[in-house]
């Protein structure tokens, strides 16, 4: 039972990480019905975003407290990435928007190839430690929860709080959701769509920037190419949750990493990944608009 | 007039003004972007920790590549190409193009004179000047003759144009000779397998997406895994039970048929971004039981030494068989006659999926396809069986994959499931996309752009010269494909082939642009 609770607490970690970058996809599906395939890469970049800063901090002031430091590291990746994806929209998405379906894809496609070897580039293709800056364990009726899940669960929870009163309470949370029901019919209605799309651009890369954080804090180590595993996982979550609704992604991101940790604990590592897609199949045969999504009226 | 005049000279200082500052937000936001990834590398001391190295000097370029390229693009370019569209007052005839002004008699003379005396003067001229020089000679050769060639196409285009296809085909059947012809037997290898075979592979494997994706329109992000499923087929079953090639190449087609069908079955019912992650699933899903299920795939070893093709067994590429090749008629030995070889095989491979594609397209199975792109409702009511037609094109699509991956296999003579990889895919459905879903011309020329561009980034070993020695142009291949890939979508949204050719119509034949053809919603 405590094996089970335990796996249960690391699979909500990762689900919560999960959660934050499925909510970029989700968004912007819903607001612009396009997939961005490069979402996963600008995790990535966030994740480089901090630990760029991360050495800055420590070679400038040495004995930072790890809070603050913390906290720099999400405030600035949040920044950095939310600018790039402003760009990328801006350069990428938007001279085809109103084009045909698959064209935004292709260009998204092509951009998550341009960013993950850019940072190859720039960066170098090694892995990149760093030492653990939270090591503290807590024993909680024999389960250790380690002070990295109790702050991931803690930015996690405070940002979907802050994220849900925007998008539910305030007017630029009132012109997405007008933006996504019509476009053409917020735009008449004196709503400035581009930078609507604009905004919730940098919010899902905002959001994503601080998984890249947490997930650099947690594992200790980036790579290049690690944009596009948890940016599949991502996805896969804001597919199953029902590509579009918000809770639907958050769920989903805590779904896949449950099954993830559950069947790592119980089967085979091997194919973890494997169950994680079998899931989505199956999910997807029985409920094929996802767990919590809409099913698609089509007008004839 | 002089108000006219003064009005220019006004809106020529608005214009500067405004390209200055917009120049200057460029620098900004390039700053902003590159100031961590540029300025700042992450890299590992003695000790194994990782310390911070500053590349100020980087970054400075950078920013001052944006800023420079913004306010060129703001002061000149725009208004230049604005200028293009406007008539002449007095002859009322649009400006020149841009191609008949850079293609103009005079250059072509100058081009033709620099290129013939360096071709044949050009050994003397590189021992000449000093060593340095030397490959700049070669550069100006290279761009020489390439004007040349280029300004023959620019002027035959309309003959090219009417008569693409079969000046296509006869390009492509000269081609292995006339590489041998340029570059000897040992030289020619490069060009005919890096160049010609793979990039014939991919046209295959386009081809075969593009009945899913351009004709029925269902997004398959995972066609990689019928790839994947077609080269171990054959690796598997030729290296386990000892089949030849000719035997294996249509059954591994038929095997990856089959898993077309088994894949699709589960999906009949999604549609749109859920069938996109479902297939995308299904391409992960296949490569990761490559490369864990050890006892029979070696896992992410892979497979080496697959036996070679043979010409229908009458003639082997064995060093070892008494019927090789070369000794059957005493010449030189070389492996050049196999990838010769497996380049015409490659070839008519291609061919064969085309011609099943065309004639597919005038069935009434085609119809179907393309009728369930368009409208499924409609498809329906009229009595279409949806789920009959959508098997079929992944079954079809999967097989032309399969027989892809059967000729991967042999040409490499090794699979790993690291060729098997979501990039993969991607750069297939890259290619059929650029090349204009639905148009086999456009696609098989994308392919040869996208992959004979990358592939020529490896042979850049001129920009050693430019960057300095320590410069690998192979590392910057798959930025610069990427971003080949965003600007050529935004360029030509439609494709490189804009116009349809129907299959029904009344009376004649008529092409219709691409933007009347829909995409389908599954």
């Amino acid at each position: 039972m405590e094996y089970f609770v335990q796996q249960v607490v690391n699979g909500l970690t990762l689900g919560s990480i999960y959660g934050l970058i499925a909510i970029g996809y989700t968004m912007v599906y819903g607001i612009i019905g396009m997939v961005n395939f490069a979402h996963g890469d600008i995790f990535m970049l966030g994740g480089f975003a901090a630990l760029i800063v991360y050495l800055l901090l420590v070679s400038l002031f040495g004995g930072i407290p790890i809070a603050l430091a913390l906290l720099i590291m999400i405030l600035v990746a949040m920044v950095m990435t939310g600018l790039w994806n402003w760009v990328i929209e801006k350069m990428a998405y938007r001279p085809l928007r109103g084009s045909f379906r698959l064209a935004p894809l292709i260009t998204a496609i092509g951009m998550s190839i341009a960013l993950s070897n850019f940072i190859q580039v720039t960066q170098g293709p090694r892995n990149k430690p760093i030492p653990s800056m939270v090591s503290t364990v807590y024993e909680v009726f024999g389960i250790s929860i380690s002070l990295k899940q109790i702050i991931i669960f803690v930015v996690t929870a405070v940002l979907l709080t802050i994220f849900w009163y925007i998008v539910n309470h305030t007017p630029l949370g009132r012109a997405q959701r007008a933006t996504e029901q019509d476009r053409k019919m917020a735009a008449l209605l004196g709503i400035d769509v581009d930078k609507t799309i604009s905004i919730t651009f940098v919010m899902g890369a905002a959001l994503a920037a601080v998984a890249g954080t947490m997930y650099l804090m947690y594992y200790g180590v980036i790579v290049f190419t690690d944009g596009f595993t948890p940016g599949v996982k991502a996805f896969t979550a804001a597919v199953l949750g029902g590509i579009g609704s918000l809770p639907g992604a958050v769920l989903g991101g805590l779904m896949i990493g449950l099954i993830e940790s559950l069947w790592s604990a119980y089967f085979t590592i091997d194919y973890k990944d494997v169950a994680t897609f079998s899931i989505l199949a199956i999910v997807l045969i029985f409920k094929p608009s996802g767990i919590l999504g809409r099913p698609e009226v089509e007008k004839v | 007039m002089a108000k006219t005049t003064s009005k220019t000279a006004v809106s020529d200082d608005n214009l500067m003004a405004r390209a200055l500052r917009e120049g200057f937000y460029a620098a900004l936001v390039a700053l902003g972007l590159f100031i961590l990834f540029v300025g700042l590398k992450t890299d590992q001391n003695i000790l194994n920790e990782l310390i911070l190295v500053q590349r100020w000097g980087l970054l400075a370029v950078f920013v001052a590549i944006a800023a420079v390229g913004r306010f060129l693009t703001v002061a000149y370019i725009r208004p230049f190409l604005a200028r293009q569209k406007v008539t002449d007052v007095v002859t009322g005839l649009l400006p020149d193009s841009v191609a008949t002004r850079f293609f103009r008699m005079p250059a072509l003379i100058v081009a033709a004179v620099i290129a013939v005396i360096l071709m044949f003067a050009g050994e003397t001229i590189g021992a000449a000047v000093p060593a340095a020089l030397a490959p700049w000679v070669t550069m100006i050769r290279a761009f020489a003759i390439i004007y040349v060639l280029a300004f023959g196409f620019f002027y035959f285009r309309a003959y090219i144009s009417a008569h693409f296809n079969m000046l296509a085909l006869i390009a492509l059947l000269i081609y292995p000779p006339l590489m041998v012809y340029l570059f000897g037997f040992q030289g020619s290898l490069k060009y005919v397998d890096n160049f010609g075979i793979q990039i014939l592979i991919y046209v295959m494997l386009a081809w075969g997406l593009n009945i899913v994706v351009g004709l029925a329109g269902l997004l398959d992000l995972g066609y990689v895994a019928f790839y994947a499923v077609g080269a171990y087929s054959y690796a598997l079953l030729s290296s386990y039970f000892g089949l030849s090639f000719w035997i294996l190449l249509p059954m591994a087609g038929i095997l990856a048929g089959f898993w077309g069908i088994i894949l699709g079955f589960p999906v009949l019912r999604l549609k749109g971004d859920y069938l996109a992650i479902v297939t995308l699933a299904f391409g992960e899903i296949i490569r990761l039981v490559l490369i864990n299920w050890t006892a029979v795939t070696k896992g992410t070893f892979g497979i080496s030494g697959i036996a070679k093709a043979s010409v229908f067994g009458i003639w082997s590429f064995d060093l070892a068989a008494p019927n090789n090749f070369a000794k059957v008629f005493e010449l030189p030995m070389s492996s050049a006659y196999y990838k010769i070889f497996l380049f015409y095989l490659a070839l008519a491979l291609c061919m064969l999926t085309a011609l099943v594609t065309v004639r597919l397209r005038r069935m009434p199975i085609g119809r179907a396809w393309e009728a369930l792109r368009e409208d499924e409702i409609a498809c329906r009511s009229l009595g279409i069986n949806t789920v009959t037609t959508k098997l079929t094109a992944f079954a079809t699509g999967a097989m032309f994959g399969g027989f892809a991956g059967s000729f991967f296999a042999v040409r490499q003579g090794f699979v790993s499931p690291e060729s098997f990889v979501f990039l993969e895919s991607a750069i297939i459905l890259a290619i059929v996309v650029l090349g204009g879903m639905g148009s086999l011309v456009g696609i098989a020329v994308a392919a040869t752009v996208m992959i004979g561009g990358t592939e020529l980034l490896r042979e850049m070993t001129i920009l050693k010269q430019v960057f300095g020695p320590e410069f690998t142009p192979e590392l910057y291949r798959m930025l610069i494909f990427g971003l080949a890939m965003i600007v050529v979508m935004v360029w030509k949204p439609r494709g490189f082939v804009g116009s349809r050719e129907p299959t029904a119509f009344l009376r004649e034949r008529k092409s219709v642009s691409g933007s009347f053809t829909k995409e389908g919603h599954g």
